[in-house]
């Protein structure tokens, strides 16, 4: 066994074996109320607010199953194409861990809710299928504080302490069946699985879906296998990756790790690795080898779920439009390329377009905004497309303004810069920073004058035949109105004054 | 032969979270051998024609609507605990798992 | 005659025509728990002062015009297993010592609304789990027709309250026999509801699919108000029924047996059972045709597996049930001097704060949920359990009832089989059918057995949501063997 960080290079990684991956996503859906208990679901409540005797576990409380939970479980189900049982079970997971109150958790055992359905998605212009192995519900755990060690981290700590809002939270576990013949693409098609279930989650309205608040979590299986060989290896399962980037850092860093290992003739140990968001790298946990015996049983507080076949034809007659099928629908209304699609994907922009659109904007200035200008400035300051501090509405508010005739680009991209300082909205900001452009032809002209006098030598050039030398006039206009002038006007003012015609 | 060994009896005890004295131990194989092998008389009968029953009535589909529903205070949460910092629940150190 | 002979029915008649006040009841039977529960020791907890302050506040609403229910003011003993916002709540354990919890049972709040006057709560062997209350971890509560024998388990507090005329009426639970067979020991009546007929929220849970609410009394009509005042489906419990309660008390008044098809379970009998007790069998058998009933024997094979089949899975709920008392939440925590973890926190609290027959139970049933047991033991048990509801099923399309002895014996003597775990679970021969498969089933006194002149009990077991025939055969009984005796039985037990 070997305990070394060693990585081979991916490429060399991918040219000696396959990988094998799967992943299981948790989905807190967003219910008001708990799983089995009224307590509200809100993030960020203080600690232990939201808590009673039910998912406190204190002694005689007894769960109720939430109904709304059971209908989104049923529409996950539905939307992946999984069937929905006719009859089945709660069952309680037994092991003992503080910050889950009964000592054990109520989950589904052999008896999923949803089972056998796949998921398409589309990576570097092919379409893979996931296939999905199960889906169901169970409820979340309370968070625990490690106090007292250098890290934070469990590891090291003197004590924890617990906080219980959490705890009862109805999620949903999607299991996929392994995926394979990914080949070099595999993390590319984790984070696209992810993307896309994401977006399915969102045009279903179960759940908020955000990762950096948890309410969607990934575990990322791996296992490699020797090129020409088709026994499967042994899998890792790393836990706690927490964003789209970090399932496919996830993936492509445990194939590197595992190619490493294996071409030392090293065996990979079948674990839960802990992915570390700030590094990268994952670290051991448990050893599944000396796997916790869960006691599974069917859950007697509860009783069997039996959705009749009427109600689940109801559900699925109301499925809004799958993602996917929007996407080529839009694309097509947009007339929009398929690269600049995938573009707009990878960058996360999609739906902020689509609210855009929906806010009045045409598609192609809704596009250039977000590809543009506020891509650029989320790259800029690391943060994700959609947690810019602007809407689409604000946004619609800017391009209205251009389209007036009220602002030109440049000042736009101040008025953005002004939204996304927080200044107020479009209008506020274009007030507060006196971003209308000059229209009054009086104070143009004078600037205009101004600018002659000032660079002779081209009005001269311009005088004389070369038009092209009218741009270094117009800049200087612009310049001299600190951007606020009409370009388009100026320039025909100018060459009016100059006795020009093109 | 008996039906569960000393050995056993120490793995559930643990999986169980009794931190039992090696007498208690012994005390409780002995007495865990007769039980179980008795109880195993079920298997006679339990043919697999037979479908299991979990619970004493067959019913089925009862949910309650999503509503919220008044929460304790964290003082009533809190009230019990046998110590408390900062409104959470003070435990000793946890071994393993990172959550 | 003295307030604490009187039957609920007409102390509740007394109250609501004003001929006695709720506090002059209540001060009566705190009066009386004071002058004998030193040597019976049926109560955990007697909450005077509240008691007498809510039957004060019964006879406000009186005073103020308020029409009050039959049984408003009544005394109340409440198992120590139901949650009580005011009252502490231990399940007879140390691991819950000094407990007090938040929230109020359903079946307590329901008791509060019908403006019984809960006395305070009753000892019972821990969780809930064992036939003597030899299990409390407060100590054992003894059998008022003899103080040396135990006065039956799991609800033995409320068993010997009532018997020792400490309180009118009581709560318990049954989850193999657990009201039952105290009930029969005692010489009083106890019902098992039919399971889902009232409600577990509050109840603090020893095996859930088992599990069930219900009352005691010293007559067949006193358990029907009691039982009618605080069941009923329950939103907070998924597994309560969904209908009316079954008319319990109207079937207590009326009574009468002429017609009805009574069957005597074969299978229960014979070796293994007290002389006396088959023969106050008998007696019943016999005393039921002369009443008009239509006896016949009816064979039910797979009730003999039913001892074994409760012994895996009550324990394997249990084990999962009683998870969350680890110290962390609440209750005892033992072992917190910093050099230990969370996990050996847990294992030496629940090691410090669980008696023998819990530990014994947790291991059994995590022994029987182990991943290569599971099949033979949990899963083998489950389809016994559908071998006695389809016998139940067959008994009850021949017979309207199902009769036996509620229990094998008469009241043991308190030690004889407090090491013999499995000697303790035959006491509970009779009366697990039942929790198996649901129905409702009722004990009610049939006389003293002649080897040692204590009350044996005779069990009628109806079908699902049949509560109602329980008390109407009951009701038949009690006014034939009262008429027979002269009175209660429980007048033949000796002076307190």
């Amino acid at each position: 066994m070997t305990t070394t960080n060693t990585v081979m290079p991916y490429d060399e990684a991918l040219a000696r074996f396959e990988p094998v991956i799967g992943l299981e996503t948790h989905v807190e859906l967003g219910t008001a109320s708990k799983m089995f208990c009224g307590c509200p679901t809100s993030f960020g409540a203080p600690p232990n607010t939201h808590v009673c005797p039910v998912c406190l576990a204190l002694p005689g409380a007894l769960p109720v199953a939430n109904d709304k939970a059971i209908e989104s479980t049923i529409r996950i189900g539905l939307a992946l194409n999984c069937t929905i049982a006719e009859w089945c079970r709660f069952a309680r997971k037994n092991y003992f861990y503080p910050d889950m109150p009964k000592n054990y958790q109520i989950s589904q055992y052999d008896e999923p809710l949803c089972t056998n359905g796949y998921l398409d998605v589309e990576v570097d212009g092919r379409t893979v299928r996931i296939e999905i192995e199960r889906v169901h519900l169970e409820e979340d755990t309370g968070k625990s504080t490690h106090m007292g060690g250098a890290t934070g981290r469990i590891q090291g700590a003197d004590y924890s302490i617990v906080d219980y809002n959490r705890a009862g939270i109805p999620l949903v576990e999607i299991v996929t069946k392994p995926v394979e013949g990914t080949d070099r693409l595999a993390p590319e098609v984790a984070k696209a699985y992810v993307t896309e279930l994401r977006e399915l989650m969102r045009s279903l309205g179960v759940s908020d879906v955000r990762m950096e608040e948890g309410s969607l979590r990934c575990d990322v299986n791996v296992s490699l296998m020797p090129r020409g060989t088709t026994a499967w290896g042994t899998r890792t399962e790393t836990k706690n990756v927490n964003s789209l980037r970090s399932v496919e850092r996830a993936v492509h860093g445990e194939i590197e790790r595992q190619a490493a290992i294996l071409a030392e003739g090293g065996r990979i140990i079948q674990e839960t690795r802990h992915f570390h968001e700030d590094t990268g790298a994952t670290t051991p946990g448990r050893s599944k080898e000396e796997a916790q015996d869960y006691r599974y049983f069917p859950e007697p507080d509860l009783l069997p779920i039996a959705p009749t076949p009427e109600w689940v034809e109801e559900l699925r007659s109301e499925l809004p439009e799958p993602p996917t099928v929007r996407r080529r629908r839009l694309q097509a209304e947009w007339g929009v390329s398929d690269l600049d699609m995938a573009a707009m994907h990878n960058a996360d922009a999609f739906t902020l377009v689509e609210a855009t659109v929906t806010a009045g904007v045409p598609a192609a200035d809704a596009r250039k905004w977000w590809m543009g200008e506020l891509a650029r400035r989320a790259n800029e300051s690391g943060t994700a497309l959609a947690d810019l501090p602007i809407t689409p509405e604000q946004i619609a508010r800017v391009v209205a303004l251009v389209a007036s005739g009220a602002l030109n680009d440049k000042l736009a991209r101040q008025v953005l810069e002004g939204v996304l300082a927080g200044e107020g909205s479009p209008d506020e900001v274009v007030e507060a920073r006196g971003l209308r452009i000059v229209s009054d032809e009086g104070e143009l002209s004078s600037i205009i004058d101004q600018v002659l006098t000032a660079n002779a030598d081209a009005a001269d050039k311009v005088r004389s035949g070369k038009i092209a030398a009218v741009g270094a006039l117009v800049g200087g206009v612009m310049k001299a109105s600190r951007g606020k002038a009409d370009a388009g006007r100026a320039r025909e003012l100018i060459l009016e004054r100059l006795g020009v015609s093109e | 032969m008996s039906a569960i060994t000393r050995d056993e009896v120490a793995h559930l005890a643990r999986l169980s979270r009794l931190a039992l004295a090696d007498t208690e131990l012994d005390h409780y194989a002995a007495q865990l051998d007769v039980i179980i092998g008795a109880v195993a008389r079920v298997a006679e009968v339990a043919t697999d024609d037979i479908p299991p029953s979990s619970h004493a009535l067959p019913l089925t589909n009862v949910y309650r609507p999503d509503e919220v529903r008044r929460c304790l205070t964290p003082e009533q949460a809190l009230a019990a605990a046998p110590a408390v910092q900062d409104s959470r629940f003070r435990v000793p150190r946890i071994l393993g798992e990172e959550a | 005659m003295s307030l604490t002979r009187k039957t609920a029915a007409e102390l509740g008649a007394l109250i609501a025509s004003g001929e006695v006040s709720a506090v002059e009841v209540t001060q009566a039977h705190l009066d009386r728990i004071a002058e004998v529960d030193g040597e019976i020791h049926a109560f955990l907890h007697v909450a005077a002062d509240a008691a007498l302050e809510q039957a004060s506040a019964i006879d406000a609403k009186r005073a103020a015009g308020e029409r009050l229910g039959p049984l408003a003011g009544v005394p109340v003993a409440h198992k120590d297993v139901f949650t009580t916002k005011d009252m502490p709540t231990t399940a007879g354990s140390k691991i819950l010592e000094g407990y007090r919890p938040p929230y109020d049972a359903t079946i307590t709040a329901r008791l509060r609304e019908a403006g019984l006057v809960i006395l305070g709560k009753t000892n019972l062997d821990e969780f809930a789990m064992g036939s003597s209350t030899e299990n409390s971890a407060y100590g054992t509560t003894h059998n008022p027709w003899d103080l040396g024998r135990i006065p039956g388990g799991s609800s033995g507090g409320s068993s010997a309250a009532v018997a020792s005329y400490q309180a009118p009426l009581s709560t318990g639970t049954d989850t193999g026999g657990s009201i039952r067979q105290p009930a029969a020991v005692t010489g009083i009546v106890g019902m098992k509801p039919t399971y889902g007929g009232s409600s577990r929220y509050g109840v603090i849970a020893f095996a859930s699919s088992l599990d069930t609410p219900g009352p005691f009394a010293r007559n067949v009509l006193d358990a029907a108000l009691l039982h009618e005042a605080f069941s009923g489906h329950d939103v907070m419990d998924t597994t309560s029924i969904h209908s009316e309660v079954p008319p319990v008390v109207e079937a207590a008044r009326r009574g009468d047996v002429s017609g009805l098809r009574v069957g005597v379970v074969k299978e229960f009998g014979g070796e293994g059972y007290q002389a006396g007790v088959l023969a106050r069998f008998q007696d019943s058998v016999e005393l039921l045709e002369s009443l008009g009933a239509k006896v016949v024997e009816v064979s039910c094979p797979s009730f003999t597996y039913a001892l074994p089949a409760y012994y895996l899975i009550a324990p394997s709920e249990c084990s999962s049930n009683l998870a969350r008392f680890d110290g962390m939440r609440y209750g005892l925590r033992v072992g917190d001097d910093g050099t230990h973890s969370a996990e050996e926190v847990m294992a030496l609290t629940r090691a410090a704060g669980f008696g023998a027959e819990v530990k014994r139970r947790i291991m059994l049933g995590t022994y029987a949920l182990s991943s290569g047991y599971y099949d033979a033991y949990y899963g083998s048990a489950q389809k016994v359990r559908t071998l006695i509801a389809r016998d139940f099923e067959a008994a009850f399309h021949q017979v309207d009832v199902l009769i036996s002895p509620t229990t094998p014996t008469t009241a043991f003597p308190i030690g004889e089989r407090a090491d013999d775990p499995m000697a303790m679970y035959l006491a509970d021969l009779c009366t697990i059918p039942a929790n198996l498969a649901g129905n409702a089933a009722i004990s009610v006194p049939c006389g003293l057995a002649d080897e040692d002149g204590l009350p044996v009990g005779l069990q009628i077991m109806a079908p699902v949501l049949g509560d109602d025939r329980c008390y109407r055969v009951a009701a038949a009984l009690e006014k034939a063997f009262e008429s027979r005796w002269g009175g209660p039985l429980l007048k033949e037990a000796p002076a307190l």
